[in-house]
């Protein structure tokens, strides 16, 4: 089982990029819940999404102590970065985080320009499927070929060049 | 049911009232239910039937009356203080023994209160919120799944027994996503025949009359006390519940719709430690399952109703335990979530009582 918290300002797609865990976790473990934050923000206001995988029973949604936090800015790394538990890891966009703040020392901190990354390949706007990419790779009991799976299954052909791009920066997430 | 979507709370009920056979939905907007109307906006009309927002909550319950009087089944939803504003036409809709089903994802009160998920609108759903005699049958799912499974029971048992259905959900339960599964489509023409409805006469039966406005007391005393038994028939075939680890368990937390996930976190972590701990979870709110805490009272030393409110349902335990054991409470209110290590302290500090520990 994993706890998965992602944190960062809204329009970043730090729902969809749960959603898109949540999915290929729902095949590759069977078990998964997704919990947005809701409130009157729609843009720029903070926003977050608690995502649980796991081959049991899912009992509170809720999420105290994540095992993973992927941060997308610096006001949510502040928030969250005391909750997540001793020994887990946090992934962090350092194109929009100063990644020379000082850190907990008890937690991996994986330090990954989401952002950059995506502008290089073609729209800065998709730094959130790095993000996810990054924690593929990092959590390991997920496919990235499944994560590449739905995403494809999930757009409609009209819009299949989007997700080949969603795609490509899930790659390039996975490998850094 | 090999099938399984990704998908919120509130869509999933939407799905599963239209799978029912439900072709007419009259909503409101209201945070944190929005997308159940949203999904009725896009689908109904793809599917035959009627999506309609109304100019108020008021409105679209007398919709609902309406339809459900010609015999259709329909659906309107909302979120506390947009249910506060049907209960009029709730009480309507049960004086005139109309079945039908009212969506309530609630969230914090009183008042135009908070849009955070809350468990206090209990009193509201089980006790009346309407005026006079009357009773709703209350489903208080705890997934995504069984929101799906209950809503197709709420539309059954509401034709079965000719009386509104609320299904009852906060706000945390209408906006999460879990893998869910859908039983296959019922077409309205498929539904028995309501004989009762005023759907026309075509001239050849006699007319049909829905009322509740009774000047004669005499005869509203009647209807009331025929629709009481009708209760007291419901009350022994429909109460649901689930148990978990009640066999043994000096303790047992009880709790509905999601503060019962919460406290299956707790017990885990209690049952891990070698606390003898059960979960009791009402399903059905009323007719409360009463019948199962007064037998558990006979063994458990204690009992802690755990719920997003300031202590609602806590008073129906209490009723159904009849002074046996002690019963207590912890809660969160406000649109606060109950947090599985106060639950798991909670319990801690009752076992430390003398009233629990020393029997």
């Amino acid at each position: 089982m994993a706890e998965i918290m992602l944190a960062g300002f809204g329009g970043q797609g730090v729902l969809f990029a749960g959603k898109v865990i949540a999915k290929a976790g729902m095949e590759a473990l069977k078990n998964v819940s997704w919990l947005p934050s809701y409130g009157p923000e729609m843009r720029g206001g903070t926003c977050n999404c608690k995502v649980i995988v796991s081959d049991g029973q899912i009992a509170s949604p809720d999420i105290a102590e994540p095992d993973f936090l992927l941060a997308m800015n610096a006001p949510s790394l502040d928030k969250f970065e005391g909750k997540v538990r001793a020994g887990g890891t946090i992934i962090m966009d350092s194109s929009l985080i100063d990644s020379k703040r000082t850190f907990r020392k008890d937690v991996n901190i994986v330090c990954i320009p989401a952002k950059k990354i995506a502008e290089k390949i073609g729209d800065g706007r998709l730094g959130n499927m790095v993000m996810t990419g990054c924690f593929i790779s990092r959590y390991g009991k997920i496919p990235l070929a499944k994560v590449v799976d739905c995403m494809r299954r999930s757009v409609s052909k009209a819009k299949s060049s989007l997700a080949e791009l969603n795609i490509k920066m899930l790659k390039a997430g996975y490998a850094f | 049911m090999a099938e399984k979507f990704l998908m919120k709370g509130n869509e999933a009920v939407a799905e599963a009232a239209i799978r029912s056979g439900c072709r007419y939905f009259f909503g409101y907007p209201i945070t944190p239910q929005t997308e159940l109307a949203a999904y009725m906006a896009k689908n109904m009309p793809k599917r035959g039937g009627v999506f309609l927002q109304a100019e108020s909550e008021i409105a679209a319950i007398n919709m609902v009356y309406g339809a459900a009087g010609a015999g259709a089944r329909a659906m309107t939803s909302s979120s506390s203080p947009g249910i506060s504003l049907k209960q009029e036409g709730i009480s309507y809709i049960a004086g005139a023994d109309l079945p039908c089903v009212i969506v309530n994802m609630a969230r914090g009160g009183p008042g135009l209160g908070s849009i955070q998920g809350s468990q206090a609108d209990y009193f509201q759903a089980t006790k009346g919120g309407g005026h006079g005699d009357y009773h709703m049958l209350v489903f208080a799912p705890n997934s995504v799944q069984e929101l799906v499974d209950m809503t197709a029971r709420a539309f059954d048992k509401a034709d079965e027994y000719r009386m509104p259905a609320m299904i009852l959900g906060d706000g945390m339960l209408g906006q999460m996503m879990e893998p869910v599964g859908f039983f296959e489509p019922k077409e309205p023409e498929e539904l028995p025949k309501k004989e009762w409805a005023t759907d026309g006469t075509g001239m050849k039966r006699k007319k049909n009359i829905i009322n509740s406005l009774y000047l004669e007391s005499e005869i509203l005393e009647r209807l009331n006390i025929e629709r009481y038994e009708r209760y007291a028939q419901i009350c022994e075939r429909e109460p649901l519940f689930e148990e978990i680890n009640t066999e043994d368990a000096e303790i047992i937390i009880t709790a509905y719709g999601m503060s019962a996930r919460i406290a299956v976190s707790a017990m885990t972590a209690l049952r891990k430690e070698g606390v003898r701990v059960g979960i009791i979870r009402p399903i059905t709110l009323w007719p409360f399952p009463s019948e199962i805490f007064a037998r558990r009272a006979a063994n458990a030393k204690a009992f802690l109703c755990v719920e997003m409110s300031m202590g609602q349902m806590v008073e129906d335990v209490r009723l159904a335990v009849d002074g046996k054991r002690p019963v207590y409470f912890c809660g969160r209110t406000g649109g606060m979530t109950v947090e599985p290590d106060a639950v798991y302290e909670e319990v801690k500090r009752i076992l430390k009582l003398k009233t629990a520990g020393g029997m």
